[in-house]
């Protein structure tokens, strides 16, 4: 059987209808865990103090934040390839969610930066190419709201996507690319000397595990809505007809 | 509860906004997906029913 078989929206609601609760069950778990690790058993940070914890929610959302844009891009890619109704549904569902995952980010980051840098707000490359990348998911969902035609509004938003997508990629890279600015180089790297210590690290990657699954849960039931809220268009525009 | 020291103030509001967030972000989700859920049911209906 091909893959896109599995994106036939009726294949789709059957395979996903059996895993959303196991996606859900674990995410719960998972970040459960994750949280009341970092939070209650892990100690002060030598120079951060107790403001280390907060790394265990900034870090998974900022992740999830860039990774929900790659998704989008994925999903929009098919679409304006294959045509494929299914995948433009999924990327607008993840937008919903990467703009929280975004904003959960940019308010922790200003929580935690203001003890830390002394500011609340700095126009550092990393800071400032996130706040791009917010107000590419507010326009984006805005412009899905905005254009009545389905087809023409998954057209114009998988193009935005595409454009959004440079500051998705320099939202992770900023640091590297220009040495300069407040925020420190990447938590975690296949490099061991830059990751942090052990016993942050194992929380975070837990918690990290967490909000992915809590993301694709969301995402799949999201998508599920978007399919259903078609077909009940679709049957409104049908009986409106006569 | 873990001593926070002087920054108590900035991780708990960090964790508050947090919760906040994701739990709005998560009833919308089920708000929506059971409202959507609903009137399909009942469009399906009125066309079977003629």
């Amino acid at each position: 059987m091909s893959i896109w078989e599995y994106a036939n929206p009726r294949k789709f609601m059957g395979w996903t209808g059996r895993l959303v609760p196991v996606f859900v069950v674990l995410a719960a778990v998972l970040i459960g865990v994750g949280l009341t690790w970092g939070f209650f058993f892990t100690p002060d940070d030598y120079r951060m103090g107790a403001t280390v914890k907060i790394i265990y929610i900034h870090v998974p959302s900022a992740m999830m934040a860039i990774n929900a844009w790659v998704m989008m891009l994925v999903a929009s890619l098919i679409w304006i390839v294959r045509r494929h109704h299914v995948s433009v549904l999924a990327a607008r569902a993840a937008a919903g969610v990467g703009v929280t995952m975004t904003l959960i980010a940019l308010i922790t980051g200003a929580i935690w930066g203001q003890p830390m840098w002394g500011t609340w707000w700095a126009w550092d490359p990393r800071l400032t190419s996130f706040l791009i990348l917010f107000l590419f998911y507010l326009g984006y969902l805005a412009l899905w709201q905005a254009i009545d035609d389905p087809d023409t509004a998954a057209d114009l938003t998988s193009v935005l996507c595409l454009v959004g997508s440079v500051f998705a990629v320099l939202s992770r890279y900023a640091v590297n690319f220009w040495n300069q600015g407040l925020h420190q180089g990447a938590s975690l790297s296949l490099d061991k000397e830059e990751n942090v210590a052990d016993v942050f690290w194992q929380p975070l990657v837990v918690t990290m595990v967490g909000f992915g699954l809590l993301f694709v849960a969301l995402v799949l039931i999201r998508t599920r809505t978007e399919i259903r809220a078609r077909r009940l268009h679709a049957l409104e525009a049908r009986e409106r007809m006569g | 509860m873990p001593d926070l020291g002087k920054y108590g103030t900035e991780v708990l509001s960090a964790y508050l906004a947090t919760i906040a967030l994701l739990a709005g972000l998560i009833a919308l989700t089920w708000l929506r997906a059971r409202r959507v859920r609903a009137a399909l049911e009942q469009a399906e209906a009125r066309k079977k029913n003629g």
